[in-house]
């Protein structure tokens, strides 16, 4: 096996010829249909793909996999979603492009939950994606088939978008690594939009190099993009020296203090109990860490903020499929009821109830009291994290309140005092801030992990810490046992 | 007329010049061959992203400047959110939160007076698809969509129709002569929304009627009248309450207003920041080198005109209409033309070869140089006012050179002496007719000029000869 290897490995071997690109690719879309059967990870299989000439680039001639949510030119992109079932863009996403010009080979495209809302991995029109470690559990959301299909080995990496925790959670469900860049750092065209102002082009992979190889060739200033930003002169990749002496981090009691969790169920203990033998580690490899307070009455209104500016923005950025000019037609008398037909249909019960929410929010007599209050809070978070930056590097968290949540919800002891626990990766959307999970460990023999997030433009700061974290811990280039087996 | 002071508010739109579309690289041009004009983006295909083009942005900030208004800070765009055939992404990025001029005024010529006209605001946006519809179908051409508009609100401060017409065609001007927009109305460039009410008294307004979607001059202006008239009836009758706060549209067929909705159902669209296009600074200098330009405007022009070049108020109309028209004049009368003369000139020929050949003035072969020389050959005689206007016309037609028509056979004969030898010789051999002059036949003097013109084939000079001749005559 190749696929399951590092990328800087398989492009040795590829180089010294000891597999072509053709047969890596074979070797991958076998692997994705096996993914595919054992978790339903994939919306497309591209088994037509063939290998490319191998060049300098680490990416030429290695297979990945695409977030269903982004424009593959010639290939059926449907966001997971019925409203797009039969979708074909005629262009790339501008991610793509780049990556298919360093010779990146795409195999799948990915399952997600429907347009990237919902963070469980269960509302695609394909069906439930179900975790490779457990296939009772789920693999989070929403680029839950990205993480599934990483995990178990398929390939090195997929693209992944994150718009509140979307890459972040899934790769700690998975026990993989999840990146989200800075706010523009990869341009955003031919990324279905979400929430435009919190949606973040990514990639899931199982190191934190691999994540810094990519996205060394995803990002770039694209003139398709306004809010895209020239990067060259970030190396992400040449910046993983593992050196961390004298770097600062914090962690926030109101989040991270076992007595904010009087309900806290045995997993969550573990959790929170792992994430300190994770910061006992930062210190014993030279790393200072405090914990510091953040207002509790502020972090307590993040997720209701998140709420209602997504649902927002959601409401507005899908206001384009009314399946006239793509997407399946609706039935109906006239182009309103034509309208309301495809999306009645097309959209699964979560986002329309995304929608009613985000048009409630943005009404004239209620946009001063939710949208404009939530747009406040949200710099009132920005800030209070930017206030963090100035003395540390990053703040390092735990990622969720355990591992993976069992499918059948009943099973989950969901308590609305671990909400914050839950959602704090959000905040990282709200700022724009370069944000990365690795795996830290394991509870129940299923993976769990740790989140560090830096300030805009330090993306080479806070990839460097998390290598540093990574090399010092056995949990770099794992696949999920169930499909190990 | 209408006992009742009617009050007026005007939203014109005006499609702008540009080489593309203002928030996509589509062409922006008027295209026969429908949906030629598009990128994804125009057709919101999923993942697309808006593009801010600084054109567009420029000529909103000169015509803010041009109508005096306050510019913010900032520019940056909203979403004007709803579901509507012509508009793919089911929102409208426009500006409401902050416009790209507010509070303005512009002083209008307007009955050999001046009116001022009080501008609520006016903001950048695109425009929508263009819809058709057939009996069984309708068309949708999206090569409109995303084309820049500038839209100027005016306050409720007309009275009259007239009034509304003169602002419409001032303001057209001044699109044109700030290069902004062709401004043309047969490309259907200018839409109006018109907000007609009528009051018993100057300090309350009435019942506000808004008509939406108007193309043409001529139909606005019906529109304001056919709506004084209506409100004005009702009022007479007793039964204003019937006049309500409504939409209605204007149907060219019948010269009537018809009711659409009522305000009451308006839909809430929703407003809220673009997040695509980051918020950008308007600094001063940007808005210094802006300022540089605006070019002078009619109004200014036609108090230079005639002020400084003594010509009259119709003749200077006539030249302001068209910047391109007023251009050419002042290129003219740099060049040392007498400015009476330059407008002559222009208003007669060049302006009856222009609409018969339906050309722009930039077109004509006759440049401002070329119109100074054959304006200096009949100043210094060597050809006549008449052969002038021939050899312009010949000009026109070949495209040569004037020097090419100016050859012995058409050549004035200016030269004294040769004149002065020829009249010697026909008073000589014409000795009765000189008799008869003197006593007092002075129609003969004709008979003298006509055989100069004879021997010279009409080449002759003919106030040198008239000189000469008075003089031989004595």
């Amino acid at each position: 096996m190749y696929v399951n290897r590092t990328i800087e490995e398989i492009h040795d071997a590829l180089v010294k010829k000891e597999i072509t690109s053709d047969e890596l690719v074979k070797e991958s879309l076998k692997k994705v249909h096996e993914v595919e059967d054992e978790c339903n990870a994939f919306v497309t299989i591209l088994d037509d793909a063939k290998g490319v000439d191998v060049t300098d680039n680490l990416l030429s001639g290695i297979p990945f996999g695409v977030k269903d949510n982004y424009s593959t030119k010639g290939i059926l992109s449907t966001g997971s979603s019925n409203t797009l079932k039969d979708y074909v863009p005629f262009f790339d996403a501008t991610a793509i492009e780049n990556l298919k010009k360093a010779g990146a080979v795409i195999v799948g495209k990915t399952a997600l939950d429907e347009f990237g809302m919902g963070g469980t991995g269960m509302t695609a029109h394909t069906g439930i994606i179900t975790n490779p470690w457990n296939k009772t559990r789920m693999c989070a959301g929403s680029s839950a088939g990205s993480a599934a299909a990483v995990a178990a080995g398929a390939f090195p990496y997929a693209l992944g978008s994150d718009t509140g925790d979307s890459i972040r959670k899934p790769a700690a469900y998975c026990g993989i690594v999840g990146y989200k860049p800075t706010y523009g750092m990869i341009s955003r065209y031919g990324l279905f939009p979400y929430a435009s102002s919190l949606d973040h082009c990514g990639v899931l992979t199982r190191s934190v190099k691999d994540a810094a190889i990519v996205v060394d060739v995803m990002k770039g200033k694209d003139a398709k993009d306004m809010t895209s930003w020239d990067s060259s002169n970030i190396h992400l990749k040449e910046s993983l020296t593992g050196n961390v002496k004298g770097k600062k981090l914090c962690y926030i009691k109101e989040i991270c203090d076992l007595s904010n969790y009087p309900l806290a169920s045995t997993e969550l203990k573990e959790h929170l109990a792992n994430f300190q033998k994770t910061i006992e580690l930062c210190k014993k490899i030279g790393m200072e860490v405090e914990e510091v307070s953040v207002d509790k009455k502020l972090l307590n209104a993040e997720p209701a903020v998140y709420i209602v500016l997504s649902y927002a923005e959601a409401t507005s950025n899908l206001s384009n499929l009314t399946g006239i000019i793509f997407g399946p037609r609706g039935n109906g008398e006239n182009i309103n009821e034509m309208m309301m037909d495809h999306r009645t249909n097309g959209f699964s019960p979560l986002i329309k109830r995304r929608f009613v929410i985000g048009s409630y929010v943005l009404q004239k007599e209620n946009q001063e009291k939710y949208f404009k209050n939530a747009q406040r809070v949200r710099r009132l978070l920005v800030n209070a994290w930017k206030d963090l930056f100035k003395k540390y590097d990053g703040v390092i968290l735990p990622v969720g309140s355990g591992p993976a949540k069992h499918l059948n919800k009943d099973l989950d002891n969901l308590s609305k005092d671990t909400e914050i626990l839950e959602e704090h990766l959000q905040i990282g959307n709200f700022g724009g801030f370069p944000s990365i999970t690795i795996p830290n460990g394991f509870i129940n023999d299923l993976p769990v992990g740790v989140n560090i997030t830096g300030n805009c433009y330090d993306d080479e700061n806070v990839l460097n810490i998390a290598y540093a974290l990574e090399s010092n811990m056995n949990y770099k280039n794992m696949i999920a046992k169930e499909v190990r087996k | 007329m209408s006992k009742y002071i009617p009050t007026i508010g005007i939203e014109m739109h005006c499609e702008l010049k540009s080489n593309s579309k203002v928030f996509s690289p589509s062409r922006n041009s008027f295209n026969e061959l429908a949906n030629d004009n598009i990128t994804p983006l125009d057709m919101a295909f999923p993942g697309t992203l808006p593009s801010l083009n600084v054109k567009p942005v420029h000529d909103a900030l000169k015509m803010a400047l041009v109508l005096n208004c306050k510019i913010p800070k900032f520019m940056y765009f909203d979403r004007k959110n709803y579901y509507y055939p012509d508009l793919p992404k089911g929102y409208q990025i426009t500006q409401n939160t902050e416009p790209v001029g507010i509070n303005g005024y512009i002083d209008i010529p307007y009955q050999n007076d001046t009116l001022r006209v009080k501008i609520h605001d006016i903001h950048l946006e695109e425009d929508s698809a263009s819809l058709s519809h057939f009996f069984d179908v309708s068309l949708i051409d999206y090569n409109r969509a995303g084309v820049p508009l500038l839209e100027l609100v005016t306050e409720p401060c007309f009275h009259s129709a007239d009034e509304v017409l003169a602002f419409l065609e001032y303001i057209r001007t001044i699109y044109q002569y700030c290069d902004i927009s062709e401004a043309d109305l047969k490309k259907g460039q200018i839409r109006c929304d018109v907000n007609v009410s009528i009051s018993d008294n100057e300090n309350t307004l009435g019942t506000k009627v808004e008509v939406k979607n108007i193309n043409g001059f001529a139909n606005i202006v019906d529109t304001v009248n056919y709506e004084i008239k209506r409100q004005s009836e009702l009022k007479d009758k007793g039964r204003y309450d019937e006049v309500e706060q409504e939409t209605r549209r204007f149907d060219e067929e019948t010269g009537m207003t018809y009711r659409m909705r009522s305000k009451v159902d308006a839909i809430d669209y929703k407003y809220f920041v673009e997040p695509n296009i980051p918020k950008f600074k308007i600094t001063e200098d940007l808005i210094e080198t802006i300022k540089d330009e605006i070019p002078m405007l009619p109004k200014e022009r036609k108090e230079l005109y005639t002020t400084k070049y003594n010509l009259n108020e119709i003749d200077a109309n006539i030249l302001i209409k068209n910047k391109d028209i007023a251009d050419y004049f002042e290129e003219t009368i740099a060049l040392g033309v007498e400015p009476k003369t330059a407008c002559n000139w222009i208003i007669s020929s060049i302006m009856g070869y222009l609409n018969k050949k339906d050309i722009s003035i930039k077109e004509i072969f006759v440049n401002p140089k070329r119109l100074k020389e054959l304006i200096e050959l009949i100043n210094n005689g060597t050809i006549s006012s008449k052969q002038a206007k021939e050899i312009f016309q010949k000009v026109l037609e070949d495209k040569k050179e004037i020097t090419e028509y100016i050859t012995k056979d058409n050549a004035q004969i200016s030269d004294s002496e040769t004149l002065e030898k020829l009249i010697t010789e026909i008073v000589t051999n014409n000795p009765d007719k000189v008799e008869a002059y003197k006593n007092g036949r002075t129609n003969l003097f004709d008979f003298f000029v006509g055989q100069v013109m004879k021997e010279t084939k009409g080449k002759a000079n003919p106030i040198l000869t008239k000189e000469i001749l008075i003089n031989k005559l004595k």
